[in-house]
């Protein structure tokens, strides 16, 4: 969700109102958007600085801090979708239309007539790297010092987020005056491409620049690789072959805009063209607030590489057809259709009440590009209403509540072991592969885990395979504890397995620990057979265990992580000699890797072949393939 | 030990009076730490009174013992002089050590000697032909205990250290209120021996330590977090709701986001939200997922239909077959309605529940772990309306004990429309987002086949947070993982979650 920062003051100046904290903060609630934080500039440059200062200091940062303002910034969380709402020209007058002391304004072109407009033609070598762009001017615009930095911020803003950090949609804005068309859209081989970039005071070459940009700014550095690699790059140059920008990277020196500049010359290029309307869209929808004809655009035609002609922006409102019936039945309120026109008004979406009183036709503006389908609508209408204010009911659904077997099971083993006086630990499924694998003494076939391709945290390579290295890891964080200490799990341990469409699967496990001076293998042997006592399996050699539907029984075995000699599989005989579980003395090696100077010994118990009803009657469901 | 306990009580038995204990342990060849041992059981169970003798006497130290054969360090140099003198070189070695040294001292202070440099070297020489080694018969005189004068006791102590101050008690003891000859012991405890004997009834019983705790009772202990969800667990029962099986962590990108209307460049598909896998890495599109279910999502994400517009983006199919680890259990929602709307028989209503982990690829910290459990709820029928969830939301969290709660306009991309819920702390004084809640988009529900009049409503919290409120927790890795202290698995209530 993105985080908007406007100046408070500024914000009640255009709201036409002062409101308290408490009241502004109701305000954004009802309307949906959330104010996060009251600071100031002083304030969050002291907060760096603090942070700063226990790193060793900044005294550039100290001199900031003392001469930052002090005027009060509202930072307001604004929902993901509302790109309209990402300045403060934007949050006020969505404001202003919900509290309705502003009517949503009507955004136009320019009328051209009789006049030449702007051209910009798209090369077809584009199409290598960036194949669109779209283009709108902006005339007379009345920039202050406050306008000016609201106009950078938004660009930064949408490039945050709906540009996905530039590699959908850069946008680019020139001072008009200082270029000339017409313009045109081409991709060269950077070394071709010579210009004197914003900020800079001498001409590079584009490759010269990247390999500038990498070695000396971190903010623009990580946009380098959207095009670094590409053989040509995108530029677009005006009719002197004056560089504008080379997108999405840096724009040129020569046509940046400054507080002076009157006429705004914007182009989007972009990867995805349906975003870089939006982007373009909202830009001018905002920023023509201050033309000398406010909220008129005008607009620019843009020739792409077939040769087709396109005047951009497109300014039209979408319609959409829809009922007050679908509304109310949707809201589950009875709101008359007026009142629905009205509510929606509020919302910036202008409605017209067809002749039978439901059929309603709206006019969807192009700030709110969030508006995809009738439901859209109708949460403006309920927005517009007060979720508050609509009428409850208990849905009239009956159904009957039903655990899952598998969990039911799950939980009536968990008290069993409880008292059976083992401690529930409760540990995570994604651990190093070391763990999984080397420090348990067992070999890493490559066909066991499934491994993740992208940890944010190192340590966090592969799912576990099984839940005895995570037991070991507790025991290995409580060494202070009094001996015995007795722990166990009930989880999930996730294994590749073809048969399944994703390729793995979970197996609910039951892992048990054991750990005092002396192994306690007869603890954990004794712990398998009171499981398989209250699961309802009796030993294979019992008297009439062979009649039973299922029975279970254990052989010595030769699992690298436990002791040899010491150790056991454990088989169903409803699982043929594939066996459902271990158990015995951890190997010294294995609690060497875990640090644990005390003798465990440890269970690990597949627990699914168990999942079954009065009538033994396999309950297992997995989700169907 | 009894047997000197009796011994004493009969000694003070015949006369009723022991003056000083210490002759006591003589008498009967003990150590006196052992009298001591005794007087102090005897004196708590009133069975007598002592009282303090206080005792001071000075003795030889151990260095000072080998003086009383061989003299005092001085008298040793003075004898090591002989009638001739001796360097001091030679001193030093007929006299080692601290002996000499201080002997050399002391004997010049005490003018038995004189240094003679008229030859050069220097030579030590006797000045008195003889001498009375004074320090060696005191130094006699105090092994035998006898009197010393009180001046030169201190300079024996204080400057030369040959003696040190010995400090000690004993006692005189008399009969004490509870006096009898042999002792009654107080029972701790009563026993099956008692009880067989009848012993109980004249047995006298030790005053129980009713200040202290009782001993914990050695069990099995169930986690905190799964002792919420257990209560989680039966509320959603009790109000009809039925459990998912979300016992599958790997997931398609088709199920986790492309079902859900989540447009492929979202930023929660991003590789810094999302652990994508590299084995398995993706899911075929031709496993699972039938040809025309997958045409019509690719349909309504790339241009609409059912009345959406659609994202107008080229949809990739290979972005939709990347396997990840699922980052929320709606991932299993589509599943479940998608299985709903095609089973044998058509759609029946249908109110589902889970709660289950989820993965997100996030930095560890206080607040945020990789993997955490969501708790998810969701009803599917014809006409549910938004009063349908509110008033559903309204029944959940009042079983949790949140009564009141209002609801903000949210964005999430498969529900709309979108609430966040908030409910009122009566402690903390302010409303706390305790949810998030929705109706499912038309452009999810259509594709998979549910008819037009169905609509789904749904929530979902996180497990960790209400526990961690609940249980005073505030550093989730003290609630989740192999770091948590076993003492906090322990040592908490039971959960009343749903009473």
């Amino acid at each position: 969700m993105p985080t908007v920062g406007v100046n408070r003051d500024k914000l009640f100046e255009k709201l036409g109102k002062v409101y308290t904290d408490e009241e502004f903060d109701h305000l954004c609630f009802e309307y949906g958007i959330e104010l996060d934080d009251v600071t100031s500039e002083k304030e969050m440059l002291r907060k760096e600085l603090a942070s700063a200062m226990a790193k060793g200091g900044d005294n550039k940062l100290a001199a900031e801090a003392a001469a930052a303002s002090e005027e009060v910034i509202y930072k307001i969380d604004i929902p993901a979708n509302r790109y309209d709402m990402l300045c403060v020209e934007g949050i006020a007058r969505a404001l202003n239309i919900f509290r309705g002391t502003q009517a949503a304004p009507e955004y136009r072109l320019a009328d051209m007539s009789g006049k030449p407009l702007q051209q910009m033609t798209v090369k077809p070598e584009t199409s290598l790297v960036r194949p669109f762009v779209v283009c709108a001017v902006l005339r007379g615009v009345a920039f202050d010092a406050a306008r000016y930095n609201s106009f950078i911020d938004l660009q930064d803003k949408l490039h945050q987020n709906l540009c996905r950090q530039r590699t959908l949609v850069a946008i680019g804005t020139h001072d008009l005056a200082k270029i000339q068309g017409p313009f045109t859209y081409e991709a060269l081989p950077p070394e071709d491409i010579r210009f004197v970039p914003l900020k800079q005071t001498r001409e590079f070459n584009a490759k010269e620049l990247m390999q500038y940009y990498l070695d000396n700014d971190q903010k623009l550095k990580k946009f380098v690789p959207i095009i670094h690699s590409s053989v040509v790059y995108p530029v677009i140059y005006d009719a002197n072959r004056t560089v504008l920008s080379l997108p999405p990277i840096i724009n040129g020196q020569h046509s940046a805009i400054s507080l002076e500049t009157k006429d705004v010359f914007i182009e989007c290029t972009a990867t995805d063209l349906t975003k870089a309307k939006v982007v373009l869209n909202t830009v001018v929808t905002m920023f023509s607030e201050y033309c000398s004809r406010p909220f008129e655009v005008e607009p620019v035609e843009v020739t792409d590489a077939f040769g087709n002609k396109t005047v951009y922006p497109d300014l039209s409102c979408r319609r959409l057809d829809l009922t007050t019936t679908y509304v109310n039945s949707l809201l589950g309120v009875s709101l008359p259709g007026p009142d629905i026109a009205t509510l929606l008004n509020k919302m910036q979406v202008s409605a017209t009440l067809g002749p039978d009183g439901t059929a309603l036709s709206v006019s969807v503006p192009p700030t709110r590009s969030d508006i995809l389908h009738a439901c859209d609508v109708a949460e403006d209408v309920a927005i517009a209403h007060g979720y508050n204010n609509i009428a409850t009911r208990i849905p009239p659904t009956a159904t009957q509540g039903r655990e899952l077997p598998l969990n039911q099971v799950t939980e009536l083993l968990r008290s069993e072991l409880a008292m059976a006086g083992f401690t529930e630990v409760l540990t995570w499924a994604l651990v190093s592969r070391a763990e999984n694998f080397d420090q348990l003494r067992r070999p890493d076939d490559g066909a066991t885990a499934v491994e993740i391709g992208n940890p944010a945290t190192a340590e966090f390579e592969v799912c576990r395979s099984s839940l005895l290295s995570s037991a070991l890891k507790t025991l290995g964080a409580n060494k202070e504890n009094a001996l015995p200490i007795k722990l166990f799990e009930v989880s999930d341990a996730i294994l590749l397995d073809s048969a399944v469409a994703v390729g793995a699967r979970n197996e609910r496990r039951l892992v048990a620990v054991y750990c005092a001076k002396e192994s306690g293998f007869e603890v954990v042997h004794g712990l398998l057979n009171r499981v398989m006592e209250v699961l309802g399996v009796p030993y294979r050699d019992e008297p009439g265990a062979s009649s039973a539907p299922v029975s279970y029984h254990w052989a010595p075995a030769a699992d690298p992580a436990l002791f040899p000699g010491r150790q056991a599989a454990v088989f169903a005989s409803t699982c043929g000699d594939k066996p459902v579980g271990v158990f015995g003395i951890v190997h010294p090696e294995v609690l060497t890797a875990f640090e644990l100077p005390y003798p465990v010994s440890a269970l690990e118990l597949n627990i699914e072949p168990f999942v079954f009803d009065q009538f033994y009657q396999s309950k297992l469901e997995p989700l169907s393939n | 030990m009894a047997d000197l306990e009796s011994q004493l009580l009969q000694a003070l038995n015949e006369k009723e009076c022991i003056a000083d204990s210490g002759d006591f342990a003589k008498s009967q060849g003990v150590d006196h730490m052992a009298v001591v041992g005794v007087i102090r059981s005897l004196q708590a169970s009133e069975m007598i009174v002592a009282e303090d003798i206080d005792h001071f006497r000075y003795a030889l130290t151990e260095e000072s013992q080998t003086y009383l054969t061989a003299g005092s360090p001085e008298a040793q140099v003075f004898a090591a002089v002989g009638a001739d003198g001796i360097s001091l070189a030679e001193l030093k070695v007929k006299v080692p050590g601290e002996a000499g040294d201080v002997g050399f001292k002391q004997a010049m202070q005490q003018k038995w000697l004189a240094l003679d440099k008229s030859a050069g070297e220097p030579r030590v020489v006797r000045k008195v032909d003889s001498i009375v080694d004074s320090t060696q018969a005191l130094l006699a005189d105090i092994a035998a205990g006898k009197e010393v004068p009180k001046a030169d006791a201190e300079n024996l102590a204080k400057k030369r250290k040959l003696i040190k101050p010995e400090q000690w008690k004993t006692y005189k003891l008399s009969k004490g209120p509870k006096f009898a000859l042999e002792r009654k012991k107080p029972a701790t405890d009563l026993t099956f021996d008692m009880l067989a004997k009848g012993t109980w009834r004249t047995q006298e019983f030790k005053d129980y330590n009713f200040n202290a705790l009782g001993v914990l009772p050695a069990g099995g202990h169930l986690h905190p977090l799964l002792k919420v969800r257990t209560q989680f667990r039966k509320i959603f029962t009790q109000m009809g709701f039925e459990e998912m099986p979300t016992n599958q962590y790997v997931e398609s990108s088709f199920w986790n986001f492309d079902a859900l209307f989540q447009p492929q460049q979202h930023p929660a598909r991003d590789a810094h939200d999302t652990f994508f896998l590299t084995k398995p890495a993706a899911t075929p599109s031709d496993r699972g997922v039938p040809a025309d279910y997958l045409q019509r999502v690719q349909s309504v994400h790339e241009v609409g239909g059912y009345g959406s517009a659609g994202y107008g983006y080229s949809w990739k199919l290979a972005e939709a077959e990347k396997n990840l680890l699922r980052t929320h259990t709606t991932a299993v929602s589509s599943r479940m309605l998608y299985r709903l709307a095609n089973q044998p028989g058509g759609f029946k209503p249908a109110k589902y529940f889970s709660i289950d982990r989820v993965f997100r690829n996030e930095a560890v910290d206080r607040t945020h772990l990789a993997e955490f459990h969501q708790v998810e709820g969701l009803v599917c029928d014809r006409g549910l309306t938004l009063g349908d969830l509110i008033g559903v939301l309204q029944q959940f969290f009042s079983r949790l004990g949140l009564k009141k709660l209002r609801f903000k306009p949210a964005f999430n991309p498969y529900t709309e429309p979108s609430m966040e819920i908030f409910s009122y702390s009566e402690q903390l004084g302010k409303w706390m987002e305790v949810g998030n809640s929705g109706m499912f988009r038309p452009e999810m529900l259509r594709p998979m086949g549910l008819p037009e009049d169905v609509n789904v409503i749904a929530w979902g919290l996180s497990l960790e947070r209400p526990t961690m409120i609940l249980y005073g927790i505030d550093n989730i890795r003290d609630l989740f993982g192999h770091k948590v202290s076993l003492s906090m698995v322990r040592r908490n209530p039971i959960c009343r979650l749903g009473l």
